[in-house]
Formats: structure tokens, sequence, C-alpha cells
């Protein structure tokens, strides 16, 4: 029998009979992993198994590349901390959802449970929307299709940061990219000067961003759309932009 | 022995039963044909002929609009929003609500793909507009993930109607001890506290 103990953030639970639930964890040192709950519906452990929440995990299987059976003890409700406000539950299901569809199965993401849980704090906390774009950097160079915002890519200048080429994901600044601004993507100051906050144009602009890189090396390959969940949260903030 | 077969199937596809429990209740209508099984069975199939699902509301009845909707002496003014008939049923059982009810159909769930169209939340705004009487919506989903979900995304819709929008308190259940109770509840509590 093999069996493993970890901490694990829950991405989501899904029905599995009438009693139990398959669950898809984030693990801290297995990456994404599956396994099943015998009740998992029950009353004691449906508010434990929100999407969100942290839980300790163990695992057992006969076989290494069987499903499993986990227990679970609750270690952080975060999701009920979230559920009172739109875009704050809208950041944290976006994030479960990418994680669920943009990482392969029990393949180690050493950061992402760390990076992952510091964002479930963060978002029930003030300047949770420039938190979540942050993370969508992160989870790019986790992917391995890390942004390089530090400098110019034409002239390696550090100040007056403003475009992303689209091509290469490296950062221009205005004079560089005057005359190619139609075809280059706004990068919002907060993305390049730590702490910073933004507006909510700078959230919607920084949403596009990332969006556009997503799309582009992540899901066209996976030959899947990005998240409900995330174009919801785009959405919300481009109505907030337009005020409708 | 086939037909005894196809019941036993049938009915281990029920919530609660599986083959062994199901084998056994096929034995104990057989054994009571005429007090049990011949009634069910006549019961089954007027139910599968009369039950319809009002197209107003979403309940279940045995006419089309529903006793609820027909019902003058409820209150025209106010809808409860709930994800499934059980939930209705729960809510009717307080009797406390005098009001009139939607029932979704379900929530929005990307794993499951659940979309808003998938949803019952087109006739939800069709009953709330400029020649309708209400005047509230109280949202009573699930204190779920996918519940709270589908009650920030039905405000969201029902915001440009002008209605008053609510939803039910989320806290401490009548009986529970703080001690017992898990973060989770415990914070929802703190942040809906109110004033005495």
């Amino acid at each position: 029998m093999i069996e493993w103990r970890d901490d694990a953030i829950l991405l989501s639970a899904r029905r599995h009979g009438e009693n139990a639930a398959v669950l898809s964890l984030l693990t801290r040192d297995r990456g994404r992993h599956a396994g099943l709950v015998r009740g998992g519906q029950s009353r004691k452990l449906k508010g434990v198994l929100q999407p969100g929440n942290r839980i300790a995990v163990t695992w057992k299987a006969r076989l290494e590349e069987h499903l499993g059976t986990l227990t679970v003890e609750p270690v952080h409700g975060y999701a009920a901390h979230l559920m009172a406000d739109p875009g704050r539950l809208l950041a944290m299901s976006s994030a479960l959802s990418l994680i669920e569809k943009a990482f392969a199965e029990r393949e180690p993401h050493p950061y992402a449970f760390d990076d992952l849980d510091a964002l479930m704090v963060a978002l029930d906390g003030p300047g949770w929307a420039e938190t979540y774009i942050r993370w969508e950097v992160g989870l790019l160079a986790e992917l391995g299709f890390g942004l390089d915002l530090s400098a110019c890519a034409a002239t390696g200048v550090t100040d007056d940061l403003c475009y992303v080429s689209p091509k290469t994901g490296r950062a221009v600044s205005r004079e560089a990219g005057a005359i190619y601004k139609d075809k280059l993507l706004a990068l919002p100051g907060f993305l390049v000067t730590r702490g910073a906050s933004g507006d909510t144009a700078a959230i919607g602009d920084a949403l596009r961003l990332t969006r556009y890189f997503l799309d582009r090396h992540v899901f066209s390959h996976l030959d899947a759309p990005l998240p409900d969940a995330r174009l919801r949260l785009q959405d919300r903030f481009r109505n907030l932009e337009t005020g409708s | 022995m086939q037909e005894i077969e196809r019941l036993v199937q049938l009915l281990a596809r029920l919530p609660g039963l599986g083959p062994r429990s199901a084998r056994r209740a096929v034995l104990m209508l057989i054994k009571r044909k005429e007090s049990l099984m011949q009634p069910l069975a006549m019961a089954l199939a007027e139910a599968a002929d009369k039950i319809r699902t009002c197209t107003t509301c979403g309940n279940l009845d045995t006419s089309d609009t529903c006793a609820i909707c027909r019902d003058p002496t409820r209150d025209q003014t106010a809808i409860c929003v709930v994800e499934q008939v059980g939930d209705l049923w729960a809510l009717e059982r307080t009797g406390v609500f005098r009001g009139r009810y939607h029932v979704l159909g379900g929530v929005l769930s990307a794993i499951d793909g659940v979309g808003p169209e998938d949803l019952n939340i087109a006739a939800l705004l069709a009953r709330v507009g400029p020649d309708h009487p209400v005047q509230e919506v109280i949202l009573a989903t699930n204190l779920t993930v996918d519940g709270q979900t589908t009650a920030h995304y039905v405000t969201e819709r029902l915001e440009p109607s002008g209605v008053k929008v609510s939803r039910l308190a989320h806290g401490v259940p009548v009986g529970g001890e703080l001690d017992y109770l898990d973060d989770g509840t415990l914070a929802t509590a703190l942040k809906s506290r109110q004033l005495v």
C-alpha cells in the first residue's frame, strides 16, 4: 500500500455516486493530484470540501497509478471568507480553474502551492485585484512563458515602460513603442512598480495582457477555451470600466 | 424472472438504493402485490402522466401554472429564487415565506459545464420587468462556491430592473455551538453580524 500526506488546496470536487466525491487538489509536493473521498457529499464534509479551501490530505492506493482514496482534514476555510464579494469569489474561481486546466496531473510545481496559498490570503485583503494579476503573471512563468517586464526590449531602458510585445512578452518603453502602439499590449504601471496599485482601467488592461498570453501559450495548445470564471472576471472589470 | 430483474435494475437507479436493497424492495412489492405493488404502479403512472413543470417558476405540479403561482393570497411583490424544487419544498415547510418562488434548476458550474444559458434565468428576468408587481427578489441559493457565484451572477443580471435584491442570512444554525462550528461558518457569521 502506498501512502503519503501533504498540504493541498482544493481545486474542485465532483460528485461520485451517492456519497463519495472525487477531488482535484493542488498539493505542495506532488502538483495537481486527484483522489476519492468516501462520504465526500456528507453534511460533515461538504463545508470542508469547498473549492479554494486548504486541507491536509492523506492519500492511499495499492498502486501508484490508481485514483486512490483520500482522507481530509480542514486547515483553512478560505472560500467562506470570499463568498460575499462577487469580484473576489470570481478571482478565486478563476485561479482554481486556471490551475485545474493548465497543470498536468501529478507534475510537481514546487512554488505553485505557496503562491496559490498566498493568493487565497491576499484575496481577502485590500489590493486583491492587483495581487491576482501578479499571480497570473507568476502562473505564466511557472508554465514556462514568463513575461520580461524588467527593461525595454528595444532600448534597454527601465523607465516609462508602458507596452508589452505580443510576440516576445517583453516590455517596451513609451518612446520605443510609439510607432507600433496599435500592435502592442498595454502594460499597466502597477505591474512594473512593486507594491503599486491600479485603477479599474489598469486592472482591465492587465487582464487583457495576461489573457493574451494565457490564450496564446497555454490554452491554444490545450485546444480549450479559457475557463468561464476567468472570462467572467474580465467581463466584470470591463463592465465596471464602462459603467454598464 | 426477466420482469423481476428489470424491476430490480430500475429501482437500483433510485437514490439511496443499490442492487441489494432494490432486490429487497422488489421482494416486498411482490409479497404485497394488491396492497402495495398495484397502488404504487398506478400512482407512478398517474404522476408520470400528470406532473408538469410550471413554466412561470419551474416548480412541479399537476397543472402548468403551479398552485403557488395561482394562489391569489400569496404576496406577488416577492420572489424567492432557489436552486432546486427540493429547496422550494424546504422553504415551504417553514411556512414563513408567503411570496412566490423561482427555481433555477441548478447552479453555474465550470466543472460540470453549466453556464447561464442552462439555467432558468431568462424566465426570472421576464418576471421582474416594469409591467410586473415584483419589488423584491430573495436569493436563497446554497452557501457553496457555486451557489454564491450563481447568486452574484443573478444579482448582476437583475440590477438594470431596479428591483430590490436580498439574500438569506449566513451564520450560526439554530442549536449550533460555537465550539463545534467550522471556521468558515464562524467567519461568515461574524461578517454578517447584526446590531441588537
